[in-house]
């Protein structure tokens, strides 16, 4: 009986003891990440995990966050939402993260979503779609213009241009399916007529017929190629082949050196509405976005020797968006920690200058991206 | 109307002799074993993928071209050996499941190896389109129809002058017998494997410098090359070359006139109608029930 008493007490004095006790040094800050490393959007998962890992070091090598360590946590959901769904629910009750990044596609962030409203963690999606944002999710944010913005983008330049009769060339993929919706939208808005309205797979090796049609079409003054990445080549390689002069936009999808690379000669001329960071060394020096884009593709490019794409540059810009949240709620709590995210305002990022508010968990404007157009192999602020 | 006819036909024969040599392989694995090679896309990614790399490492083009489908072959021949012959006396279901299983494997070990990023190789002369009354074409399309053109008369060749050509013939049509009159069975499975794969792998290179190639190109070509294969006839050589192409131009045809939304769902509708009404394929035999 006296031995149980004992034990109790002991019990009962380490019940007490232990919150008393200063948490230990070791003790590390957990960031979750789902992102898409295999499958169908791999290239936007790859730069983006390449980018947070950077960014693990480098806030380490400064001292950490709140004198804690970071530790990273990161899951592959092979570009299928289902499994992101999952692999959240790992995060969150196995790993015990203190916030989320990811969803690098639209779908699994909305897939990751009810779990995280139900655990209450604060998540900064990558993904494009305007649906992340709007209506807006209480513990959701997204450090990336979407599609929407893109659209209008391309669309008031067209109209500035004096084009107000248009085709359309869309993938046939979910983001560009998604995007084609969006942009019919805005057009309709902004005054801007598609006359023509053509989808290829973005699988294709050959679009010309697509284009031919657009070629010969009557009265159309731009084509808008609604993709990204190995479609927007072929796509591009074609459109030189046919001898099409009409203006030719693509959206920020394309905003990667890889794409001048493997589109050669052919992708000069090309207009589109990309991040700073695609141009940031154009920046005037007074740009208060300029020194850390251009520190960023620095960094980047030497360390993973490979080109910096905007899929990266998002990940680095949520990554500054919840380390300024906890350094000023000097806590990781998760709704102080909301709260402070909810709460950005002049946060300068790769993107654009970040204002959010309880209204906006995107906060950036249209006017951050820039048109840029592929001039000598290279972006270049366009006029 | 009519250079606007000629530019998708030209287009849809570009397509066709990609989706040609895709079938051309389907075909050969067909009736060499009977099984299905769901892994032929991947042949066709490696050789591209490989000589892709090679060129951009700074190996000379033709050397880059010759040794991506010299390596894609050995690798359909280690696949042959390794994943395929072990099960030689499963299913022919089960094999075909092997194939899917391979499919995989060798997209991710591309993915791990060469990485995620698309390659191109530079056009093999020059980028300069050609005009035809009032259509395009790339040299490099020519270079596709060619390599299609040479490949169908090697095959014919192989198949009708060389004994192990013939032996591959005789071993389509009766393995047993084939064995009794001496053909290696072992290694005419092996060779099946390889020369597909080298076939596919020309494809890949022709074709990467017009679409490049990522870790992933093959599997929509697989596709297409497995549809055309069946639609001429599973197991037929001039089914595949024919079913190609006439893919190739139902896909631009139905882009051009109807819309581009349904192109890739004619072609399955189409396989889907010749099976009902033709089960052997538009050209191939028909079945004869042994007694």
């Amino acid at each position: 009986m006296r031995f149980f008493k004992l034990m109790v007490g002991v019990v009962c004095a380490l019940a007490i003891g232990v919150p008393a006790l200063p948490a230990p040094a070791a003790d590390p800050v957990k960031v979750g990440a789902v992102l898409s490393l295999t499958g169908g959007a791999s290239s936007l998962g790859d730069p983006e995990l390449k980018t947070l890992e950077m960014m693990v070091d480098q806030t380490n090598k400064a001292g950490g966050l709140l004198g804690r360590p970071v530790e990273l946590v990161h899951y592959d959901d092979g570009s299928e939402p289902g499994k992101a769904n999952v692999l959240a629910k790992r995060l969150i009750e196995d790993d015990k993260v203190d916030m989320l990044i990811g969803g690098t596609t639209t779908g699994a962030s909305m897939a990751m979503y009810p779990l995280v409203e139900r655990a209450q963690v604060p998540f900064i999606s990558l993904a494009g779609a305007l649906v992340i944002v709007e209506p807006v999710k209480r513990w959701m944010f997204k450090p990336a213009h979407h599609d929407r913005m893109v659209g209008q983008r391309v669309m008031l330049d067209m109209k500035a241009r004096g084009y107000t009769s248009i085709a359309m060339l869309s993938d046939t993929s979910g983001f560009g399916q998604s995007a084609r919706k969006e942009m019919l939208n805005v057009a309709q808005k902004v005054g801007v007529t598609v006359a023509v309205d053509e989808t290829f797979n973005p699988k294709d090796t050959d679009v010309t017929t697509q284009l031919a049609k657009i070629k010969n079409a009557p009265g159309v003054q731009a084509l808008f190629v609604v993709t990204f990445g190995q479609g927007a080549v072929v796509v591009t390689k074609n459109i030189a082949q046919l001898g099409i002069e009409l203006p030719h936009y693509e959206t920020s999808g394309v905003a990667t050196r890889e794409y001048i690379r493997l589109a050669g000669p052919a992708a000069e001329g090309v207009r589109l509405p990309a991040p700073v960071l695609m141009v940031a060394a154009d920046l005037p020096d007074s740009d208060p976005l300029k020194k850390l884009s251009v520190d960023y593709v620095r960094e980047y490019e030497s360390r993973y020797k490979t080109d910096v794409s905007s899929f990266g540059a998002y990940a680095r810009d949520a990554w500054h968006i919840w380390v300024n949240a906890v350094t000023l709620a000097k806590s990781v709590d998760k709704a102080k920690v909301r709260d402070f995210i909810e709460n950005t305002t002049g946060l300068p990022g790769t993107s654009g200058m970040i204002n959010m508010s309880p209204q906006d968990h995107l906060g950036l404007d249209i006017s951050a991206l820039k048109i840029v157009t592929v001039r000598n192999g290279k972006f270049a602020i366009a006029d | 109307m009519l250079p606007e006819l000629l530019q998708f036909i030209l287009s849809g024969m570009t397509l066709g002799a990609m989706y040609m040599l895709s079938a051309l392989g389907f075909s050969m694995i067909y009736n060499a074993s009977g099984v299905i090679n769901f892994a032929q896309g991947e042949f066709i990614m490696a050789g591209g993928m490989a000589a892709s790399f090679l060129s951009a490492a700074g190996v000379p083009l033709p050397l880059a071209c010759v040794a991506g489908v010299m390596i894609a072959g050995l690798v359909g021949g280690l696949v042959e050996r390794l994943a395929v012959a072990p099960a030689r006396d499963a299913a022919v279901a089960s094999i075909i499941i092997i194939t899917i299983g391979v499919s995989m494997i060798l997209r991710g070990l591309t993915e791990i190896l060469l990485g995620k990023r698309p390659y191109a190789l530079p056009h093999f002369s020059g980028e300069a389109p050609l005009a035809l009354r009032g259509a395009t074409i790339l040299p490099q399309s020519l270079w596709v129809l060619a390599a299609g053109a040479l490949i169908v008369l090697g095959l014919s060749l192989f198949f009708g002058r060389t004994r192990i050509g013939k032996g591959m013939l005789a071993t389509s049509y009766d393995r047993l017998a084939a064995q009794l009159v001496g053909v290696d069975v072992r290694r005419v499975l092996t060779l099946s494997f390889a020369l597909s794969a080298a076939i596919g792998a020309v494809g890949g290179v022709v074709i990467a410098p017009i679409s490049t190639v990522a870790y992933d190109t093959g599997m929509m070509l697989g596709l297409k090359g497995f549809v055309a294969a069946t639609l001429g006839g599973l197991g037929s050589g001039p089914g595949a070359v024919f079913g190609g192409l006439f893919l190739g131009l139902i896909e631009a045809l139905t882009a051009g006139y109807v819309s581009s939304a349904y192109k890739d769902a004619v072609p399955f509708i189409l396989v889907f109608i010749v099976l009902v009404l033709r089960p052997q394929g538009l050209l191939g035999a028909k079945p004869t029930d042994r007694i």
